[in-house]
């Protein structure tokens, strides 16, 4: 294995080679400046590389050999969900009648793919007790901003336009708050108990007639399950207010408890995490939404609908849709992925990687909980939250930590989210690991927590056998670089 | 038992016992009762591979599949070859089953080809920054516009109807979200109304959104609508094009253009019932610290040695939360991977080549349809490699012949413009055979 390639491709490049071949030309030939104004044409060269084919495939094989994946051991990243991606997915997404159908073909021409879209929307909303689905959205920030949308055009529909906020606990992710200011709203940020739950009275102080809406994920991202969840939602809908299903950690609960019956009114499922498909070094992802029938008819345009005949077709006559949210349908080769598993797992099966996730996280947690602190010392959900070392004397940092665990072979958790919890580390193992892996993995992590007290600098000096080392990410900030520059020009 | 669940009885015992629990359901009891499911999900039981993979198989059969017929249909998706290498490559599954390179030593790989591709995309529009992709070419626009208004603090966006339909839609949901109008402008002769352009774009005004090649194929005059857009201070220019047109057209940073977006599906992505395409967006520096999604920055590590990381990610939803420019989360990873082998694969001469033989067969087969003067052009614009006729019969009509001929048609602009009367836009790419333009043509005029 290559690790210590360090080309980039402009750098491989020599002029006059090529990697490909066109047919030649079976229309007559024409100047292109006859076809199109010489006005209009762009008169330099384009600043490509040349390269032969096999040095595309050489390039990429190298790049890709300084890259971790799934494939090649766990990947406990907290709150990404990284599952095994069966196979099947990727064969039944690259089948030729659904890679090559295009969007635009008449609807009798496309009822397979159309048939597709029903069933896994409806599959959707029966694991999470809702009524309606739309697919359309590309990833989980972007099913949020579908999900507070719907939720927007619910009040204005109704006139109720002061309800200017959402309420989004301390807890949540990331992209909670950056979508409720996408959509147009303020944030009041709740704080959560020491047991990461959403304090009730401070939810009763927040709601009020300016609430739009309270964004929540269940369990929640410490990895616990909220007790009065219920109540949560009475509350803020006794406000007229709507509650929101963050979908991030869907996978500790399926078939044991559906967002739809604690009283939330739309949801979005992560479909590249819950459902198995791959996450492609960043997306593409798919943010599905679902949401409760009294909001459905805001749903982005358009929706496929059944006809009495069977026949199914994509409805655009929906005068309060929200419009749209991204062009076509979906992102449909993921929607063939997220399928495929649902048909492979069934009912029975989604129940059981619910339960194996959970009895991971929690093996976990009592394999590690006498080397690492352990802020929320009870039964966990699908995920479980350290806080950095056990042992107070050492100056070893979660970062170094995590940078050490590269070392023994294994991507490290997520670090530092949430950001309630001090040098936080938070591991989510899946239910597709093996209790060897998690054993050995667990091992790794002990042997580490030995080398902080023993031998320090080894750790801050992690990692010593990855491609590169510790990136300066100030640097990179600081004197950007963007687009390849020429050594030589400099 | 379950193909993808690993644990044996014993396992699950010594597990269990580790923990200090009795069974699994010990550990939800921090479920409430009152929410809890006891009774299984009302769906089918688990299946095997085996009968999985047929039925699949039925529902891709179901589908009039171009693999079988020429197409062409064209309107934002485009039936381009795929080079065989783009598959391996993509297949990879240190590539596909990899996340969002957060531990950028263990994820070099990732990042390096996001900085090739940032790279390739501002060579191709002539601009300075390119991020690592947006979801597709309409929800860019639609964060380019707010990316404009939102720094520039005026009200609106002003769009030209030749955007194509869907791209719109995005973009109003986009804006109005955040209270901006979106302005829409006539076209006249099957681009933009300068005039009407003009007079749309006031004070007011944040940003310009031109489509080049417009939704029609025709090429808009992005040079005045550029100079019309600054002639109001502080407006930008957003030109949304098609990024093979590029390898041939003026680049847009040269006019310049802003802003420059696009759906990159074209470079050898499948066009999939919709998706998962690729959008991409290009800005100069003045933008840098207010562009949506993600950047690939180089630096060093520790031993001076040349590497990658994701950069600039305060704007980004780490920091200061609730005042991100953008929610954006993921990027397009994989299709930015495809993206990327296709451009370097076609290189400095199959870019050109491929976008002068579209370029080509398109217009020999706007010619040869012409010919008889049984359908009218649409404009008399110049064109790349899409066009539209004016027809006398429903194109649906036409459509249906085409079908019976094993060819699939154009697409019928009146669906999304109404009282457009019958106008067929018609896609002919590289892929199209000469032969097969001449029966398309020879059954339309038959039709």
């Amino acid at each position: 294995m290559n690790t210590n390639y360090d080309k980039v491709i402009f750098e491989v490049s020599q002029p006059g080679r090529v990697g490909y071949k066109l047919p030649d030309l079976d229309v007559p030939e024409a100047e292109l400046s006859d076809l199109i104004p010489q006005d209009l044409l762009c008169d330099t060269e384009l600043d490509f590389p040349e390269v032969a084919e096999f040095e595309v495939i050489r390039h990429f094989t190298n790049l890709s050999n300084k890259n971790y994946s799934l494939d090649q051991g766990i990947y406990p990243l907290g709150s990404c969900t990284m599952k095994y991606n069966p196979k099947i997915n990727e064969d039944m997404a690259s089948l030729p009648g659904f890679q090559n159908v295009h969007p635009l073909q008449a609807e009798e021409d496309m009822q397979g793919v159309l048939r597709l879209m029903y069933e896994l929307g409806d599959a959707l909303a029966i694991i999470t007790g809702m009524d309606k689905p739309t697919l359309q959205p590309a990833a989980g920030a972007h099913g949020e901003y579908t999900g507070i949308l719907l939720i927007k055009a619910y009040h204005e529909k109704r006139g109720d336009t002061k309800r200017d906020k959402i309420i989004i606990p301390d807890a949540a992710h990331g992209t909670n708050p950056a979508t409720a200011a996408m959509a147009g709203y303020k944030t009041i940020e709740l704080k959560s108990t020491n047991q990461g739950m959403v304090d009730v009275e401070a939810l009763r102080a927040a709601v009020g007639d300016d609430t739009a809406g309270l964004m929540l994920t269940n369990p929640n991202t410490v990895g616990m399950s909220d007790e009065n969840i219920k109540l949560i939602a009475d509350i803020v809908h006794e406000a007229g207010g709507l509650v929101y299903y963050d979908g991030a950690n869907l996978n500790a609960i399926m078939g044991k408890a559906r967002p739809g019956d604690m009283g939330f009114d739309v949801v979005h499922y992560n479909l590249h995490k819950t459902m198995s498909t791959p996450h492609g070094g960043g997306g593409p992802g798919s943010g599905a939404v679902a949401c409760k029938e009294f909001l459905a008819e805001f749903l982005p345009v358009p929706v496929v609908e059944k006809k009495d005949d069977g026949t199914f077709y994509l409805n655009y006559d929906l005068p309060n849709s929200i419009g749209k949210v991204k062009d076509f349908y979906g992102h449909f080769g993921i929607l063939v992925r997220a399928y495929t598993y649902i048909l492979t797992m069934g009912a029975d099966g989604l129940k059981r990687a619910s339960e194996v996730a959970v009895l991971n996280a929690n093996y976990l947690q009592a394999l590690l909980k006498d080397y690492y602190k352990l802020p929320l010392d009870r039964i966990t959900k699908h995920e479980v939250v350290f806080g950095g070392l056990k042992d107070p004397l050492s100056e070893v940092t979660t970062l170094d930590i995590a940078k050490r665990i590269l070392d023994k072979g294994y991507h490290a958790p997520t670090v530092y989210f949430p950001l309630i919890i001090n040098e936080a580390m938070m591991v989510e193992p899946t239910e597709t690991e093996t209790k060897q892996t998690l054993d050995a993995f667990a091992n790794s992590l002990i042997e580490i927590a030995k080398e902080a007290k023993e031998n320090p600098e080894l750790l801050k000096e992690a990692p010593h056998n990855t491609p590169v080392r510790r990136p300066d990410e100030t640097k990179a900030a600081k004197d950007v670089i963007v687009v390849y520059q020429s050594t030589e020009e400099e | 038992m379950f193909p993808y669940i690993s644990l044996t009885e014993q396992d699950e015992r010594e597990m269990l016992e580790k923990i200090g629990v009795e069974s699994i359901d010990d550990l939800f009891r921090d479920i409430p009762e009152d929410v809890s499911m006891n009774r299984p999900l009302d769906l089918p039981k688990a299946k095997s591979e085996l009968e999985v993979a047929a039925y699949l198989r039925g529902l891709a059969e179901d589908n009039v599949c171009p693999c079988q017929m020429p197409s062409f249909l064209g309107a934002g998706a485009y039936d381009h070859y795929i080079p065989s290498i783009i598959k391996h490559i993509t297949g990879r599954t240190e590539f596909y089953t990899s996340y969002t390179p957060y531990q950028p030593e263990v994820s070099q790989g990732t990042l390096q080809y996001i900085f090739e591709y940032q790279t390739l995309i501002t060579r191709l529009t002539g601009m300075e920054i390119a991020n690592a992709s947006l979801y597709d070419g309409g929800s860019a626009i639609g964060e380019a516009a707010l990316m404009c208004v939102n720094g520039n603090k005026k009200k609106n966006v002003v769009i030209s109807k030749t955007v194509h339909p869907h791209s719109r839609m995005v973009a109003r949901t986009y804006l109005k979200a955040q209270g901006f109008d979106l302005i829409e402008v006539d076209m006249k002769d099957g681009v933009t109304d300068l005039d009407a352009l003009k007079a749309a774009v006031t004070e007011d005004t944040g940003a310009v959104v031109i489509q080049s090649p417009n939704f029609f194929g025709f090429i808009e005059n992005l040079e005045s609508a550029t100079e019309i857009a600054h002639g109001v201070k502080k407006c930008d220019m957003i030109a949304s094009c098609d990024p093979m047109s590029l390898a041939i057209l003026k680049k847009p940073g040269a006019i310049g253009v802003d802003v420059v977006v696009g759906e990159a599906q074209p470079f050898g992505i499948p066009v999939a019932a919709g998706g998962p395409y690729l959008g991409y967006i290009a800005v100069n520096k003045k933008h840098l610290r207010k562009l949506p999604g993600r950047i690939v920055g180089q630096t060093e590590d520790r031993d001076g040695k040349r590497s990658w990381v994701l950069t600039l990610s305060a704007r980004e939803q780490h920091i200061r939360r609730e005042k991100a420019t953008s929610n954006i989360c993921s990027n397009q990873g994989l299709n930015v991977l495809a993206a990327t082998v296709y451009m370097i694969t076609m290189g400095k001469k199959g870019m050109r080549e491929v976008a002068e033989q579209c370029t080509k067969k398109a217009h020999y087969c706007f010619n040869e349809l012409t010919k008889s003067g049984k359908f009218k052009p649409f404009s008399s614009a110049p064109f790349f490699k899409e066009f539209a006729v004016v027809t006398d019969k429903p194109v649906e009509e036409l459509n249906n012949k085409l079908k019976e001929a094993g060819i699939i048609g154009g697409f019928g602009a009146a669906k999304f413009y109404e009282g457009i009367g019958n106008v067929m836009i018609i896609a002919v790419t590289e892929k199209r055979t000469k032969e097969e333009i001449d029966k398309f043509v020879k059954i339309m005029e038959e039709a």
